[in-house]
């Protein structure tokens, strides 16, 4: 294990009877295994094209409500690793429980369905450019329905028009809800993204470095109002972000990645931001 | 006073070797290039363009002028089967663009690779898409003519079909060239292959439809024109009779109007164009 591994469990070292090296690591996963847990991913590994292995034998566990930051050095898997946590890409190996289910081997109309109780904030917000903000947030409904009055805001139900609109108010977009989203500015794209997440009343979010694409003052903004839903909501959070400074403020605990490997996974109590640097050395 | 800027020279040196402008062709790209060109001598003949004698070059213009004389000024007493056939004409190229278009769509599903549920709908509706292009308008107004009649339903079916052939392959081409991202954010959202098509394929690659299918109706009314000579119906079923007959008086009020119809609906498509993709 690394220097960083050393220096955590120094901090857990009155507690602790196992190594120093591995204290932490164990410490979370055992807090994180005794709630209840919303997602529960064990010995995920992902190659690609039968020789480059991006995930290495992934353990880790989220309970109920707790917000995790995930974190590494470009190309270290964390993109990889939480898109495979939805499926969205398909690990080789390895299971995963989400919301207290096998997920692993459903398929159809089964998977679509474990699927929708998660929100996915895209780190370029995925939302489709020459729809309105209304619609696009109205999307997020096909997570509860099906067919043709969840794919435009005109053809909606007006109890979900009234919905999507009222998360629209919530990010503080309500005024642009007809505009469309391709004229509509980094971080607002980002806030349509958000409320239709919200939209999908998801028990658990994941999201992919939500503020890498923003400006520092649009992105500090956007990383507030999204942790202030996810927390009235109450959901579990797990975000990836190359901002140190927001894994420490935001998150209940840090998972590392390094080279593929899970390096870290400590309470952010315990960890500063030295520390966190090392899983980039 | 301006200084004088200096540019920084850099001496000859042996070990550059400046690379030459042409490559010496090889045998194949020879033999490539004597081919095409007596190909292409061996067509200037068959177009007997290489054979006119000079007389009968110089007597070109005078056939124009001939020709143009008999043409102008155009006769009046078509006038009155004019709107009629203008009517049917737009109806026709309406009514078929409009079903060719409604079939492109689930065509052009079918035949987007990233959208396909598998090879062989792919194999089916591609090789459907290939026969309804390549088969020329002429010979599918012939075949509709002997199977429903001469009139506007055979030019109405010939232009679907054409239609189908030009608007199935650019939709499939538009929804191959839609963007993975909000795919992937409507697949964690749960929703359908439905859902995903029409809450994000179809609105993406909307531009393209709309422009293809504006321009398959302006395609349309030119076609109707040549149509119209076979008997299927259209302002160019007015032709057939005067030029024929060689009353070429009558075919000028026919050939002015078939003009005005084809730059006024270029016009209203490009208008239209402007007014729907803004």
């Amino acid at each position: 294990m690394n220097n960083l591994a050393f220096t955590t469990a120094e901090v857990f070292a009155d507690c602790l009877e196992n190594t120093a090296v591995n204290a932490p690591f164990e410490t979370a996963r055992a807090v994180a295994t005794a709630a209840v847990a919303d997602i529960e991913v064990t010995g995920l590994t992902k190659t690609f094209g039968g020789s480059v292995q991006v995930l290495r034998d992934i353990h880790f566990s989220i309970p109920s409500g707790q917000a995790v930051a995930l974190i590494g050095h470009n190309g270290s898997g964390k993109s990889t690793l939480l898109r495979c946590c939805l499926r969205l890409i398909e690990p080789s190996a390895g299971t995963i429980n989400l919301l207290n289910r096998p997920f692993s081997n459903l398929s159809g109309k089964a998977l679509r369905n474990l699927r929708s109780q998660v929100g996915f904030i895209f780190q370029r917000h995925n939302l489709v450019p020459r729809l309105s903000a209304l619609t696009n947030v109205l999307h997020g409904v096909q997570a509860r329905k099906k067919g043709p009055f969840t794919w435009f805001h005109w053809m909606a139900a007006q109890k979900d028009r009234e919905e999507a609109m009222l998360q629209l108010e919530r990010v503080g977009l309500a005024h642009l809800a007809l505009r469309r989203v391709n004229q509509l500015s980094g971080g607002e794209s980002q806030r349509v993204a958000i409320a239709r997440a919200l939209m999908q009343q998801p028990k658990m979010v994941m999201a992919d470095e939500p503020a890498a694409s923003l400006d520092p003052v649009a992105g500090e903004e956007v990383m507030q109002l999204f942790l202030r839903c996810i927390k009235e909501e109450g959901l579990t959070l797990l975000f990836v972000s190359h901002n140190l400074e927001h894994a420490l403020r935001y998150a209940d605990r840090v998972i590392g990645l390094r080279g593929g490997k899970l390096e870290l996974d400590a309470p952010a109590s315990t960890l500063n931001l030295a520390s966190l640097r090392k899983i980039y050395g | 006073m301006a200084e004088s800027r200096k540019f920084t020279t850099f001496p000859a040196s042996a070990s550059i070797q400046v690379p030459p402008r042409f490559k010496r062709p090889t045998a194949i790209h020879t033999a490539l290039v004597l081919g095409t060109i007596m190909v292409s001598i061996h067509a200037f003949h068959g177009t007997e363009l290489g054979t006119m004698t000079v007389i009968e070059l110089l007597e070109m213009p005078g056939n124009i002028g001939r020709l143009l004389g008999e043409m102008f000024p155009p006769s009046l007493a078509t006038l009155p089967k004019i709107w009629p056939a203008v009517l049917q004409t737009l109806q026709m190229c309406l009514v078929g663009t409009v079903l060719g278009i409604a079939c492109s769509i689930p065509l052009g599903f079918f035949a987007a690779k990233n959208l396909t549920p598998g090879r062989l709908p792919y194999f089916l509706s591609r090789s459907l898409l290939s026969l309804c292009r390549t088969i020329p308008d002429m010979v599918w107004a012939i075949l509709f003519v002997i199977i429903v009649g001469l009139g506007p339903l055979a030019g109405m079916l010939t232009l679907l079909m054409d239609t189908l052939g030009f608007a199935g392959r650019f939709f499939a081409e538009a929804f191959e060239e839609v963007e993975t991202e909000p795919h992937e954010a409507l697949a964690s959202i749960g929703a359908t292959a439905s859902g995903s098509f029409f809450s994000v394929t179809l609105p993406s690659a909307m531009p393209t439809c709309i422009n293809t299918s504006l321009f398959s109706l302006e395609r349309a009314v030119q076609s109707s024109v040549v149509l119209g000579l076979v008997g299927a119906g259209g302002i160019g079923m007015l032709l057939e009779e005067p030029m024929t007959w060689h009353q070429y008086q009558q075919a000028t009020t026919v050939i002015i109007t078939i003009f005005i119809l084809l730059v006024a609906v270029e016009q209203a498509s490009a208008l239209l164009r402007k007014h729907v993709l803004n």
